[in-house]
């Protein structure tokens, strides 16, 4: 915690890691939001909004 | 409605709610189909990340900073403060991605994704004042390093990151009023409108 973070240079990307890996940790959670399955899908109400 | 009636400002604010927000808008019990998502998600998580940086926000603002650099009870709210905020802001921008991605300002939704954006960007501004208002060393490298950009802007003269006193008032008071009057407000603008539609809600392009 003490220590400065150490940083990924390719290029004209710089970007430490704790954020590269946030950044790659939300990408994975909306790539599984988007493709799991929600409980109770198949009893989901026919409402339409307006 | 009788004549006599339609003077009185509390009749017509009441007839306004219910022809834009009757009760089973405001707290449904149904939801169309396409709202089955793990998308629709993020939004609640942030608001109840919301609700945690509130409820730990208030408490650290009770005790002051001693408390919550030196007890151990102190430093666990402090985290908890900072990791609700990493929760809020992680969350929000998911919640964001999602949004885009269905186009969720179609159908006369452009306002409440406007204040969505302006709910952003005033949550960046309270964590740069709370950055600021650590009373440590981090807040101290932080206020001096942004007082160039902040002069460089023109704004350091009224917005000064080296007044504790000006960053910690907009921190604890403004600012969380504002999220929160903008959060209600955006929740209240989703749930009398609906959800949106989904793009190609039947899935057959001709």
């Amino acid at each position: 915690m003490e220590s400065p973070a150490t940083y990924l240079h390719w290029g004209f990307i710089l970007i430490s890691w704790p954020n590269l890996l946030v950044i790659l940790g939300m990408l994975v959670v909306f790539a599984i939001a988007l493709v799991a399955p929600f409980p109770n899908h198949g009893e989901a109400d026919d409402v339409s909004a307006k | 409605m009788s004549a006599r009636n339609s003077d009185s400002w509390t009749l017509r604010v009441r007839q306004a709610m219910d022809r834009h927000l009757p009760m089973d808008h405001l707290l449904p019990d149904r939801q169309p189909y396409y709202v089955g998502s793990w998308v629709y998600v993020f939004g609640v998580i942030t608001i109840a990340a919301l609700a945690w940086v509130i409820v730990s926000g208030v408490v650290l603002s009770f005790f002051g900073p001693q408390w919550w650099h030196d007890s151990s009870v102190g430093r666990f709210f402090n985290s908890l403060h900072f990791w609700s905020v990493q929760l809020f802001f992680i969350f929000m921008v998911l919640h964001l991605w999602g949004q885009y991605f269905m186009a969720g300002w179609r159908n006369g939704r452009a306002a409440t994704w406007m204040i969505g954006v302006v709910i952003f960007g005033i949550s960046i501004l309270t964590a740069f004042t709370g950055y600021l208002s650590q009373q440590n060393f981090d807040a101290q490298f932080i206020a001096l390093n942004a007082k160039d950009a902040m002069n460089g802007a023109g704004i350091g003269a009224f917005f000064n990151v080296l007044n504790f006193g000006q960053m910690y008032g907009l921190h604890v008071m403004l600012l969380p009023i504002g999220v929160t009057f903008l959060v209600v407000a955006h929740i209240v603008m989703v749930r009398a409108r609906g959800v949106v539609k989904p793009i190609d809600p039947e899935g057959a392009r001709p």
